[in-house]
């Protein structure tokens, strides 16, 4: 009843082939859009701005760029974090080093530098596939985590080993408050999923989907796997290394390389498959969950129990808590959170007639 | 002269960790081989086994009642494991399954934490974990009492693996199992009581790894930590073989510390934390299914 | 899908309660005398010992001068708490979550732990909390003129270094004898391992001092090859750099397989408690520590027992850990919050009533523990004495060196400061003078 796509009738090939085809949901993302870029800037205090939103748009345009190589190109990987880590790492020196660079430039540029690395990291997915790649995939994370750590030239010889992430300055004008770097952590995100979205549903997204379901077979239609593997990787640590330096410049501020460490990689693998693979919706939802769900169990615990239970037993029990709730999404809803959206709707349309 | 002994004493090292190292990736290859799932958990699961071991045993049960008791809540884990994660996930790809494991290691290891609390406790076996005197003295290695224990009980529980998967019913049904779930239940494979058998057992397997690695490192939280050391012990070896995982684990001890010795100091140090995976890398473009690991053949 | 259908239905009711606990937060009222306080604690994962322990110790106090004084000068203590799992991302989370309380805000935050102390450092000043790291974090941060909101209160890494320097250099008779001598710093690979090593190689050189590095992989679970480098390099001393008791027990362990003696052995602050050296056995016995707050039940410990633990509200899930390390620097850290609270109420004529961040930085900058002060507190022995001033806020530099004697640690040392005082701070100036240029802050002027 609410959401229905009766009536709507596409008379040229441009409205066949554009993202959203239904009308409701062209005015839904408009509604969302005006929502983030106009309202909720005012209306969130500082603590969901700087604790909450601008952590989770920045993973989740890490877990685009994990989706893209997971989901799409099916290249299981674990080392998500580390590309990340090579972003915040060359943003900060792009802004050091090289005079007078663009903000936006040096996040362009530091998601360049972790895409080149991808690519060299990629190489053995040309050969090793699986399990067998992901553990391979350990090395880079574990790799780059110890290049950045241990060669002081990358943190311009801090006696402390950790860097300060500069202003943001976007012409001329230094985005500091909460607000503003909500702002331009948006913009960006924005910007990219939009990309992501259309690479997606082109010829690159099907030639990864081609390589993902069955790779021999992909190769025998013409697919290049070199060519198409490699950019996959490229543009997964793209999205890595620009989240990675918006998480060093918009959120953390102050970084030392292990603050980029497995458990991240993991958490970020964590969120599309809650989320959804293969899907960019589930990208977004499945980062939500994962940020705000351990800070509700804690927030809920000792709301609920206060000072009556041991502390420690709390937080022993969100991790429990927090391990059953993926073992359940797996079980009950193995496409994650993006299905759970898609039959949403679906039953929009039908109430008030259940199926 | 000296320093050809230095390094036989690096190389040795290498090796005695690297049983160490395939202690704990016996439990992987075993859950592996049995079920296709790589399971996460096993770190959790050799983090739980000791610090319940010795729970009961600051309990007040003595060493020879505080280990079938904790063999019995290794067999009731793994029982629920079937149950509540195994069974509703059956015929789903290898990626949910093994999430499944990564979840299931947060819940083994807040329960863990919740049931016993998070202090770190020590574990003495009786062995010393000391030199050997004479062997230091005559031949000018250096051995412990655990060391001897250790590759002792890696022999013992490779032989006993080895032949309940290549000579025994239950073996073959693992292995069928492996292959493809739904096709083993179609001919009547019972896989309940195969899985149940094998986490049962994988938890017997990391409670023994536990066992030599809290003698040596205190029984602890960190113990976790182990996982990620065996995960490049497992594809040199490949996922499969039980035999694998110790010649993988001597090779990756002993080049992880050989390297460590005398490469590392030019870069500072601390190149063993991801030395085994680079290893294990080149190793695989060699030979993309590890040392022993089945030949993957697929079809179009 | 019956189930499928209520996991949907949980996780809508997810939402909404997830808003209800967020209204309910914004809605709880103050009361004019409350001071609030957030506790940023870890109690699980690899560094749970230290983090029950200390929050557990900071936690005790707050309840015992509610309990026994009734506050602070009538001002009631109430605090909140956030698990961290000591992970840089969730401490900046749980501190934008603690900083306000409805109208309450903190004023003092304590990470614990030098990456959460960095994650927060830049919001110190604007947000106007005061960021106290008990002999961790940010050492420069001891130049109050740079960092006005940051205190190491009292002791950090570098003057530790110098005091287990000069410690060696007693056991070898002189600092002469140290000419020529061999020292490892063995440490984790990471920031915090790395930490002390300009003060250990500018006091290497001046002694004539071999120093070899040698660094450690976290978790550090299997040291036999960095053992077997220090066997081969014959050295005479290891200064110990590591973190979490899975590393620390296995140094020893590990030395004590290749037949290091552990009388050479001194660790870090961070590495030197009973969590730590109770899993490696009887290797740990004669393993040195240095000490910024000492085990054992002092007066007030004990009255802490006697006035919280009788009432059944003690914080430790294992009372028997009252008194240790960990414990005894956690209730030492929440003495130095409560005398910085009744110095700014003091100051800034607001007795019995809140006080703000900047009122709060004022009384902790006017910190003076003395040895009488201490004797009043019931503490006399378990911290140094200290003053802080506007540049200096590091207070005392001065350690207690105990050794492990195989079931508790006995006392070798009296707190001695480091030899030379006015190196360790020039270092820091120049540090700090750095960050300074490099930030374009200009340092405020202390007269």
């Amino acid at each position: 009843m609410f959401y229905r796509e009766a009536g709507q009738f596409r008379t040229s090939y441009a409205q066949d082939a554009q993202i959203l085809p239904l009308r409701q949901d062209r005015w839904g993302m408009a509604a969302l859009l005006l929502a983030a870029f106009v309202i909720v800037p005012y209306v969130a205090n500082d603590y969901w701005l700087s604790a909450i939103l601008i952590p989770w748009l920045i993973l989740s345009l890490v877990a685009l760029g994990q989706n893209i190589l997971m989901g799409y190109a099916g290249q299981l990987s674990l080392g998500s974090a580390g590309f990340m880590a090579a972003g915040a790492f060359a943003c900060y020196n792009l802004i050091l080093r090289v005079d007078g660079i663009p903000f936006i430039v040096a996040v362009l540029l530091s998601g360049v530098c972790a895409a080149l690395i991808g690519i060299v990291f990629g190489l053995p997915s040309l050969r090793i596939r699986g399990l067998y790649l992901a553990v391979a995939t350990l090395a880079s994370q574990f790799f780059i985590v110890w290049a950045l750590d241990k060669f002081g030239w990358f943190k311009n010889y801090d006696p402390s080993g950790v860097i300060t992430a500069q202003q943001i300055v976007i012409f001329g004008h230094p985005f500091t408050s909460p607000q503003e770097k909500y702002w331009v952590v948006l913009v960006i995100v924005a910007v990219l999923a939009l990309a992501a979205k259309n690479m997606a549903r082109g010829s690159t997204g099907r030639a990864w989907m081609a390589v993902r379901d069955m790779d021999v077979a992909a190769e025998v239609m013409g697919l290049s796997l070199l060519r198409t593997k490699l950019l996959a990787f490229a543009i997964s640590s793209f999205y890595c290394g620009v989240g990675g330096a918006l998480f060093a410049f918009a959120y953390l501020q102050t970084v030392e390389p292990s603050a980029f460490n497995i458990d991240l990689s993991f958490r970020i693998l964590f969120m599309i498959i809650i989320g959804g693979i293969g899907t960019i919706v589930g990208s977004f939802l499945g980062a939500g969950f994962i940020l705000l769900m351990p800070v509700f169990l804690n927030v809920l615990f000792h709301g609920v129990f206060g000072q009556a239970v041991d502390a420690t037993i709390i937080s022993a029990f969100e991790q429990v808590i927090f391990g059953a709730m993926i073992i359940m999404f797996l079980i009950f809803e193995p496409l994650g959170l993006a299905r759970l959206w898609q039959l949403t709707k679906e039953r929009l349309r039908l109430w008030p007639f259940g199926n | 002269m000296l320093d050809l002994l230095f390094f036989i004493e690096v190389l040795v090292g290498g090796l005695l960790a690297g049983i160490m190292y395939s202690l704990v990736a016996l439990g992987f290859v075993l859950i592996y081989k049995a079920s296709g799932v790589f399971n996460f958990a096993q770190g959790a699961m050799v983090f739980f086994a000791v610090l319940s071991f010795v729970g009961f045993m600051e309990l007040g049960l003595p060493f020879w009642a505080a280990l079938p008791v904790t063999v019995g809540l290794m067999v009731l884990v793994g029982m629920a494991t079937e149950r509540f994660v195994l069974r509703p996930l059956v015929n789903q790809n290898e990626n949910t399954l093994l999430m499944a494991t990564i979840g299931l290691a947060f819940v083994i290891e807040g329960t863990a934490q919740a049931a016993w609390g998070v202090e770190v406790r020590r574990l003495d076996l009786g062995v010393r974990d000391e030199p050997i005197g004479w062997l230091m003295d005559e031949v000018g290695i250096l051995i412990s009492q655990l060391d001897i224990a250790a590759g002792v009980v890696a022999g013992i529980m490779v032989a006993a693996l080895a032949l309940l998967f290549s000579r025994t019913k239950v073996g073959r049904g693992l292995r069928a199992v492996a292959d493809d779930h739904a096709a083993a239940l179609s001919i009547g494979i019972p896989l309940k009581h195969i899985w149940m058998l094998v986490w049962a057992t994988a938890g017997i397997v990391a409670l023994v790894a536990g066992m030599l690695w809290g003698a040596r490192s205190g029984v602890q939280f960190a113990l976790i930590g182990v996982a990620l050391k065996a995960l490049p012990v497992l594809i040199i070896g490949g996922f499969t073989s039980v035999p694998g995982v110790i010649v993988a684990g001597l090779i990756v001890g002993a080049i992880e510390k050989t390297t460590e010795v005398y490469i590392g100091p030019y870069f500072g140090g601390g190149i063993e934390g991801w030395s085994p995976y680079m290893l294990a890398v080149l190793f695989l473009m060699y030979r993309a299914e590890g040392l022993f690991g089945e030949k993957i053949i697929r079809r179009v | 899908m019956s189930i499928g259908k209520s996991v949907r239905g949980m996780l809508c009711g997810l939402a909404a309660a997830s808003s209800l606990v967020a209204a309910e937060a914004a809605m709880s009222t103050a009361l004019a005398d409350e001071q609030y306080f957030g506790i940023p604690s870890s109690r699980v994962g690899p560094y749970s010992a230290m983090g029950t322990g200390y929050y557990g110790g900071i936690i005790d106090y707050l309840n015992y001068v509610n309990m026994k004084q009734g506050g602070v000068n009538g001002v009631q203590l109430t605090f909140q708490e956030c698990e961290t799992e000591y992970n840089a991302a969730r401490t900046v989370e749980c501190y934008q979550r603690l900083l306000h309380n409805g109208d309450q805000k903190i004023v003092v935050f304590d990470t614990l732990g030098t990456p959460g102390a960095y994650a927060v450092i830049g919001r110190m000043q604007p947000d106007e909390v005061v960021l106290a790291q008990y002999g961790y974090g940010r050492t420069d941060a001891a130049d109050g003129r740079v960092w006005p909101w940051v205190f190491n209160a009292a002791g950090h890494y570098w003057g530790q270094i110098a005091v287990k320097m000069n410690f060696m250099a007693q056991q070898e008779g002189g600092i002469d004898k140290m000419k020529g001598k061999k020292i490892v710093h063995l440490h984790i690979d990471t920031a915090y391992g790395r930490e002390p090593l300009p003060a250990m190689r500018a006091i290497a050189k001046e002694w004539g001092v071999t120093l070899v590095e040698i660094a450690v992989p976290p978790p550090g679970l299997e040291q036999q090859s960095q053992w077997l480098q220090i066997r081969r390099e014959k050295a005479d001393w290891v200064t110990f750099w590591g973190a979490g008791s899975g590393m620390n027990a296995t140094a020893i362990t590990t030395a004590a397989r290749v037949g290091f003696p552990r009388e050479k052995m001194i660790y870090v602050t961070f590495g030197g408690a009973e969590e730590d050296m109770i899993p490696a056995g009887d290797a740990a016995k004669g393993t040195y520590v240095a000490a910024n707050a000492v085990p054992g039940k002092f007066p007030l410990i004990e009255d802490i027992e006697k006035v919280v633990y009788a009432a059944g509200k003690g914080n430790m899930q294992n009372p028997e850990r009252v008194g240790t390390v960990y414990y005894n620097r956690g209730v030492g850290a929440a003495v130095m919050w409560i005398e910085a609270l009744k110095n700014a109420q003091k100051i800034h004529n607001k007795v019995g009533k809140t006080v703000t961040g900047a009122e709060f930085r004022d009384g902790y900058e006017a910190l003076d523990i003395t040895d009488a002060k201490l004797e009043e507190l019931g503490i006399h022995g378990m911290l140094s004495p200290f003053k802080l001033s506007c540049a200096k806020h590091d207070g005392a530099e001065r350690w207690r060196m105990m050794q492990w004697d195989g079931a508790k640690f006995q006392m070798v040392s009296d707190w001695v400061p480091a030899p030379d005082q006015t190196f360790i701070r020039k270092l820091i100036e120049d540090s700090a003078a750095k960050y300074a240029a490099e930030n374009n802050i200009t340092p405020r002027e202390c007269s």
